[in-house]
C-alpha cells in the first residue's frame, strides 16, 4: 500500500470542515439563535453556493437568522451539510483507493426513490427540528424523551430500522448529557452527524438499498466489523467475492444487525446474531462460503440468508488478503450515504513498524507515514488484543477517517507466539469458541438471555 | 479550535455496560432524574419491586408493580433499594452513578454499600412522584428489544456507532 498518499493534502478539505464546524457550532446554541456575521448556517450557505441546493440554503440560513427558520428549513441545513461531507468522503476515498492500488466498479447506486411520508416519520422530524431550537445547552429530560415513542413506534418495521436505530442511539448520548446547561462540552461534530444523518432519513423513500442483483459464487472472509450502541449491534463480514461466472472478484460486505436491551453485551452480542447469519460462524473459522442466487446491492451489501449459502472449503483470511484482495474491484457508496465516517476500506498491511507511545496509543509506522491503529474498535469478545496488534508483523485492516486524519481499525493480525506465526482475528468468537476466557463470557451472556426472556414471558402478553 | 474529542464524528459518549448477573436487579437505568429500576422479590417469582432514588433529593420509593407499597421502605431505604444502588454501580460505574445522583461521597473507593449509607445519610424524604408505574412500563419497553428480529439489511447508520473497549 502506498501510505505515503494518505498523508495528504486534500484540496479544499479544510474550507468544507470549516464551513461544516461553523454550522455545528450553531447547533450547540440552537439553530434559531442570532448568529455573527458569515458564521453558522450562513457559513454553509456560502458554501453550496454555485450548486443545485444554493437557493434553498440560502433562504433556509436566512430564516434562521431571523429566528423563523421551520423544518423545511431545517432539513434544507441538514441537505448541505450532507453534501459537503459527502464531497470530503469522496476526495478522501479516491485518495486512500488510489493508495491501495484499487479500482471501484462504475456501475453506480440508483438513487433514492420517492417512498410513501409515513406519520412516524413526520413525528421523528418534529423531535430533530425541536433539538435544533434548543441546541445541545437547551437539551432536558422532556425534549429528549419526546425519540422514544417514535423509536418504538419504528422499530418492528424493518424498513425503519435504519432511522429507529439511529435516533435511539442518539437519543440515549442526549439523555446521558442533560441538563445540556450544565454540560462541559459536546461531541459537536458527532450529533451535528447524527442529527443532519436523521433529518435526512426523515424524507420518505431516503432510506433504501434496493437490490440490484444475485450473486452467485464463492465468498472468502476477510475479518468481521462490530458496532454497536447501548440498544443495538450489528457485525459487518468484510469479504472477496469471486463470481462464478469468472468475472472480476469483488469487495462485498455481509450484514446482520438486531436491536438489544443495554445488558446484553459482549459475547452476548454474538449469541443474538449468529443463528441468523452463518457466514458468522464460517468466518470465525476461517471457512470460504458458496453462494448461490444471493441478493447483492449496488453498494456491494449482500442482503444475507442462509438458504443461498453453503460453507465451503477452508479458507485463510491472510491467504486471500495477499492473494485475492489487492485485485477486488470495490464497489461504489450510495450518493445519501457518502460520509466520512462510512469509509472502511480493507487493506493488508506488512513490512510496518509498530510502535506504543506514553498514552498506550498505538501507530504503525508504512512507508515512512505514521498510521494511528484504533485499536478500541477491536470488539472485548474475542481474542484479538491492543497487545497482538502491537507484537503484529502483518494486519488485515479498515482503513477509516476521523477527525482530520486516517487511522487503521485492525480486524485480523498475524503475530508470533512461541516462534511459530499465527493469525488472530477480532470475530474470531462470532460463531462459538472453545476458547476459556471465552466459554466463560458466552457462559455469562446466556445467563442474562436466560433472565430477560424469562422476565419478558412472565410480564409482557399478559 | 475544537478537541479532537469535538471534531471526532465517533467519539465515545457513553461507555458501555458492564456485563452482570441479572437475576436479582433484571433493571436498572439512570433516567428521569433518578435512579430507577426493577428488583425481583426474593420470595415470589412471580412479583418485582419498582424501587427509585431521585438524583440530588435522594428521594426513594419502593412498591411492588401493583403498586403495593414495600414494607421495608417505610422511612428510609429497603433492602430492594439498596440491591439496586449495588447493581447500578457494578452496570455504570460508581463514578456515573453518583454524579447522576449528584451524591456526596467520602473520597476513596466507592461500592454501592458506600454510595448507600451517603445518601441515608443525609435522611431522604419519602418519594411521593409515583413513578412506579412509569418505571414499570420503561421495563416492559426495556424487554420488547428482545423481541425484534436481527435482520441482514445493511444498517449504515451503525457506522457512527463503534464499540469500545472502555469501561465504565
Amino acid at each position: 500500500m502506498r501510505a505515503d498518499l494518505l498523508a495528504g493534502p486534500f484540496d479544499g478539505l479544510d474550507e468544507a470542515l470549516e464551513a461544516v464546524d461553523a454550522f455545528d457550532r450553531a447547533l450547540v446554541a440552537g439553530l434559531l439563535r442570532p448568529q455573527p456575521a458569515g458564521a453558522g448556517p450562513a457559513r454553509l450557505a456560502d458554501a453550496v453556493v454555485g450548486t443545485p441546493l444554493a437557493a434553498r440554503v440560502a433562504e433556509a440560513a436566512a430564516k434562521a437568522a431571523a429566528g423563523a427558520a421551520g423544518e423545511e428549513h431545517f432539513l434544507a441545513l441538514a441537505g448541505a451539510r450532507t453534501a459537503l461531507l459527502g464531497s470530503v468522503h469522496d476526495a478522501l476515498l479516491a485518495r486512500v483507493e488510489e493508495a491501495a492500488g484499487r479500482s471501484h466498479g462504475t456501475e453506480s447506486a440508483p438513487p433514492a426513490a420517492p417512498g410513501a411520508a409515513e406519520n412516524v416519520l413526520t413525528a421523528a422530524r418534529a423531535w430533530l427540528s425541536d433539538l435544533a431550537r434548543c441546541g445541545w445547552q437547551g437539551l432536558d429530560h422532556e425534549v429528549v424523551s419526546g425519540a422514544a415513542e417514535v423509536v418504538t413506534a419504528m422499530l418492528p418495521d424493518p424498513s425503519l430500522r435504519r432511522l429507529a436505530t439511529l435516533l435511539d442511539g442518539f437519543a440515549a448520548e442526549l439523555a446521558a448529557s442533560c441538563p445540556g446547561a450544565s454540560a462541559e462540552r459536546f461531541p459537536v461534530r458527532r450529533w451535528a452527524d447524527l442529527w443532519s444523518r436523521g433529518m435526512l432519513l426523515t424524507v420518505p423513500g431516503a432510506v433504501g438499498a434496493p437490490v440490484t442483483g444475485t450473486a452467485d459464487g464463492r465468498l472468502l472472509p476477510l475479518g468481521i466489523d462490530v458496532q454497536e450502541h447501548a440498544t443495538a449491534a450489528q457485525a459487518q463480514v468484510h469479504a472477496v467475492f469471486e463470481p462464478a461466472d469468472g468475472s472480476a472478484s469483488r469487495l462485498v460486505r455481509a450484514s446482520v444487525s438486531v436491536p438489544k436491551p443495554d445488558t446484553v453485551v459482549g459475547a452476548g452480542i454474538w449469541q443474538l446474531l449468529r443463528p441468523h447469519m452463518s457466514l458468522l460462524a464460517a468466518a470465525g473459522e476461517g471457512r470460504s462460503m458458496d453462494l448461490t442466487g444471493m441478493p447483492v446491492t449496488a453498494e456491494g451489501d449482500l442482503v444475507w440468508s442462509d438458504e443461498h449459502a453453503r460453507t465451503g472449503e477452508p479458507a485463510e483470511a491472510f491467504a486471500t488478503a495477499r492473494v485475492a484482495l489487492p485485485t477486488a474491484v470495490a464497489h461504489v457508496t450510495a450518493p445519501l450515504d457518502r460520509h466520512p465516517a462510512r469509509l472502511a476500506v480493507p487493506v493488508f498491511l506488512e513490512g510496518y513498524t509498530a510502535s506504543t507511545d506514553d498514552d498506550g496509543v498505538l501507530t504503525f509506522t508504512v512507508a515512512g507515514l505514521e498510521l494511528l491503529v484504533d485499536t478500541d474498535r477491536v470488539p472485548a469478545a474475542g481474542p484479538l488484543t491492543p497487545e497482538a496488534v502491537g507484537t503484529s508483523g502483518a494486519c488485515i485492516a479498515l482503513v477509516r477517517w476521523d477527525a482530520g486524519a486516517f487511522h487503521v481499525q485492525p480486524l485480523a493480525v498475524e503475530t508470533t507466539v512461541r516462534r511459530k506465526v499465527t493469525a488472530v482475528h477480532a470475530g474470531a468468537w462470532a460463531g462459538g469458541t472453545t476458547d476459556k476466557a471465552g466459554v466463560r463470557a458466552e457462559k455469562a451472556a446466556t445467563d442474562a438471555a436466560k433472565v430477560l426472556s424469562e422476565r419478558a414471558g412472565r410480564l409482557l402478553r399478559k | 479550535m475544537l478537541s479532537y474529542w469535538e471534531r471526532s464524528s465517533t467519539a465515545r459518549v457513553i461507555p458501555p455496560a458492564r456485563p452482570r448477573k441479572l437475576a436479582k436487579v433484571p433493571f436498572v437505568e439512570l433516567a428521569d432524574g433518578r435512579l430507577q429500576g426493577v428488583v425481583s422479590s426474593g420470595s415470589d417469582i412471580g412479583r418485582v419491586y419498582v424501587s427509585s432514588v431521585a438524583a440530588g433529593s435522594y428521594a426513594f420509593a419502593c412498591s411492588t408493580n401493583n403498586n403495593r407499597p414495600c414494607g421495608g421502605a417505610r422511612g428510609s431505604f429497603c433492602n430492594h433499594i439498596g440491591a439496586l444502588i449495588n447493581e447500578s454501580v457494578l452496570q455504570y460505574g460508581a463514578d456515573r452513578v453518583v454524579r447522576y445522583l449528584k451524591a456526596e461521597v467520602p473520597e476513596g473507593e466507592v461500592d454501592g454499600a458506600v454510595l448507600a449509607s451517603a445518601m441515608r445519610s443525609t435522611r431522604p424524604e419519602a418519594d411521593t412522584t409515583k413513578a412506579a408505574a412509569s418505571v414499570f412500563s420503561r421495563f416492559l419497553r426495556h424487554l420488547t428489544y428482545l423481541e425484534h428480529a436481527p435482520a441482514t439489511l445493511p444498517l449504515p447508520e451503525m457506522q457512527f456507532f463503534p464499540p469500545t473497549r472502555a469501561v465504565a
